[in-house]
């Protein structure tokens, strides 16, 4: 059963075919890679996907309804939750409020409701923090609470971004590169965690440079070059792809 | 939650206090400026939670004051017996929301009574924000600033130019605006001190309510769009919604302080809608801290009272946009916030440090 079903997906900026007619599919509780050489049109996919941009044809297929073209805020209420390569906390906000944040598409109270505070506010506000306090004990970062998010070490920082992304209670996580900057320790605390999340049962598509980390926790990958796929296998069967190792490495000489 | 409920206590008891020295110093009349101090203060805290908390500027909110004030002066005001045989105006009439009452000369008035008319402005400005909010609140940084002033200037020519609405002169006469049996808003020297109560009342009620939404799940909402709007986009906030009814709500308090102000003054005139206005209320925001509810309030409180007693002299508007400039070149996140005192030592450290070298 696919979770995520992607066809005939273009996208180009001017002259630039950033993604040029991509079809795959991501099954339900799979981790899924997404890699190849800078300029692939990778972070352009993950934004078709979750909506910051539209495609120029097309469809993207979600749990079985199309969302090509809806705005980013009604893809997430859908169930698809993203972290960015470059991280976007939320700054003069603790970790937990960052995280409280999360949990929006799955609480109610409106301008009317909190201006007057009304009990059942006050009770969506405790659930919505003792949530997000399990999310972070979850992630193992309860300790920084109150810290100001954007004051944390980077690694620390990824984590409340993905804790952020997990409260949304996604049933698809999207990772853009989520062990830039992380140091070796880091990366493998960060591999060991999304494995975790996807044992919850959330699916999860991710782009990395990290070969390591791409191929002990994917179970398939996905291989882009000029906007264009050109493998889509096992992490085996692509380690030993002729076209993928070309690209990478370039041409044999012989 | 409990540092809120002090927070309004020690407010409330500060505008006790300010009431008892007037009255022993036998200066009750002070209380005149302190009242009117109150309703631009309305304004301003609705203001705070638009450029503060959602982050957009507005330089048209002198337009939804005069919006409120003018619809409501307008209605209380003009002459509806000519009209008497009209079946709305008749029906109107019959259901109480038009009223008779005596005029200056001994005659006889068939005016809207404050209630409806009130009613009236306020949802007038509210549907006026929220129709150009959509399109306007789609621009960012100074595109959002010019949209907004063009808002700001379109009001204060039609204020100008209509005769119905008094051109210069704007519209006198405003009967009281009775709230409850007993409880009017009204400039009679007699009910001042009431008024005063009645206005700064007002305002903590309004205080309780915008403390609560930013402590909300709104208020959260809010300050992520402010922080990283494409994050928030992303964790499911309908971003645009939220701009739209923060400013929407910010127009109901501009909207509502032009009622109460004209009420009380008995009057209201086209320099309440100039765009000097709006820049001295962007200006008291920008002075209280931007993010800082209380800080907008006391500056609004000070500055404002200060304003009305004429200690600004001519100048009056060249102070507000002296303090515009000064904010935004030597703390762009407002005076009262903490680290700006340690900013001004570090000033005051490096100046004379070179000034020995």
């Amino acid at each position: 059963m696919d979770l995520l079903s992607v066809d005939g997906l273009s996208k180009s900026f001017g002259g630039l075919q950033a993604v040029n007619d991509v079809s795959f599919t991501v099954p339900k509780g799979a981790i899924k890679a997404l890699i190849g050489p800078n300029g692939a049109g990778k972070t352009t996919l993950f934004n078709l996907i979750s909506g910051v941009l539209p495609p120029d044809c097309g469809s993207i297929g979600f749990n079985g309804s199309p969302v090509q073209g809806l705005r980013p805020h009604r893809i997430a209420a859908r169930g698809i939750a993203r972290t960015f390569q470059h991280i976007r906390l939320f700054p003069k906000m603790s970790a937990l409020e960052n995280i409280m944040v999360g949990r929006h598409v799955h609480s109610r109270a409106g301008f009317i409701a909190g201006m007057l505070n009304l009990p059942f506010t006050r009770r969506e506000r405790r659930n919505v923090r003792q949530k997000s306090i399990e999310i972070m004990e979850f992630l193992g970062i309860a300790g920084l609470a109150e810290a100001e998010a954007t004051s944390l070490a980077y690694g620390q920082q990824r984590i409340v971004e993905l804790g952020r992304a997990l409260a949304c209670e996604p049933r698809l996580l999207l990772l853009d590169e989520p062990a830039a900057g992380l140091n070796m320790r880091e990366t493998g605390e960060m591999a060991s965690l999304i494995s975790r999340v996807r044992d919850q049962g959330i699916t999860v598509l991710l782009v990395e440079h990290d070969m390591s980390l791409v191929m002990n926790i994917s179970d398939e990958i996905l291989v882009l070059s000029y906007g264009q796929k050109i493998a889509d296998d096992t992490p085996l069967a692509i380690q030993k792809n002729s076209e993928v190792i070309r690209v990478y490495l370039g041409e044999a000489d012989a | 939650m409990k540092a809120r409920h002090l927070s309004v206590a020690v407010f409330a008891f500060v505008i006790v206090a300010i009431q008892l020295a007037t009255h022993f110093s036998g200066r009750a009349y002070y209380l005149t400026q302190f009242t009117m101090a109150a309703y631009y203060s309305l304004l301003i805290i609705g203001l705070c939670m638009l450029i503060g908390y959602a982050g957009q500027i507005s330089l048209g909110h002198a337009g939804f004051f005069a919006i409120g004030g003018y619809v409501s002066a307008f209605l209380t005001t003009h002459d509806f017996s000519a009209q008497k045989s009209s079946a709305l105006v008749s029906f109107l009439a019959k259901a109480g929301v038009l009223g008779i009452r005596p005029d200056l000369y001994g005659g006889e008035l068939l005016t809207f009574q404050p209630w409806p008319a009130c009613l009236i402005a306020v949802v007038a400005a509210v549907t006026i924000a929220a129709i150009i909010g959509g399109p306007v609140l789609k621009l960012r940084g100074h595109y959002l600033a010019m949209a907004t002033l063009g808002f700001g200037i379109i009001v204060y020519r039609i204020v100008l130019a209509t005769t119905a609405l008094g051109a210069a002169d704007g519209i006198s006469d405003v009967p009281a605006f009775t709230l409850l049996p007993g409880i009017q808003v009204t400039g009679r020297s007699s009910e001042r001190v009431m008024n005063y109560y009645i206005a700064w009342g007002v305002v903590t009620l309004s205080m309780v309510l915008l403390l609560n939404l930013i402590h909300s799940r709104v208020g959260r909402a809010l300050a992520s769009i402010h922080g990283a709007e494409d994050a928030a986009e992303a964790t499911g906030i309908a971003t645009a919604t939220y701009k739209l009814k923060t400013f929407v709500l910010s127009a109901f308090f501009a909207s509502l302080a032009g009622v109460l102000l004209t009420h009380y003054n008995g009057g209201i005139g086209p320099s309440e809608a100039s765009v000097m206005k709006s820049v001295r209320y962007v200006a008291i925001v920008a002075i209280g801290g931007m993010a800082n509810l209380w800080g907008a309030l006391s500056m609004s409180l000070v500055l404002n009272y200060l304003s009305l007693r004429g200690y600004f002299g001519t100048y009056d508007d060249a102070v507000f946009g002296g303090i515009l400039i000064l904010i935004m070149l030597f703390a762009p996140d407002g005076l009262l916030r903490r680290q700006v005192f340690s900013d001004f030592k570090r000033l005051f450290s490096s100046g004379s440090g070179q000034g020995e070298a």
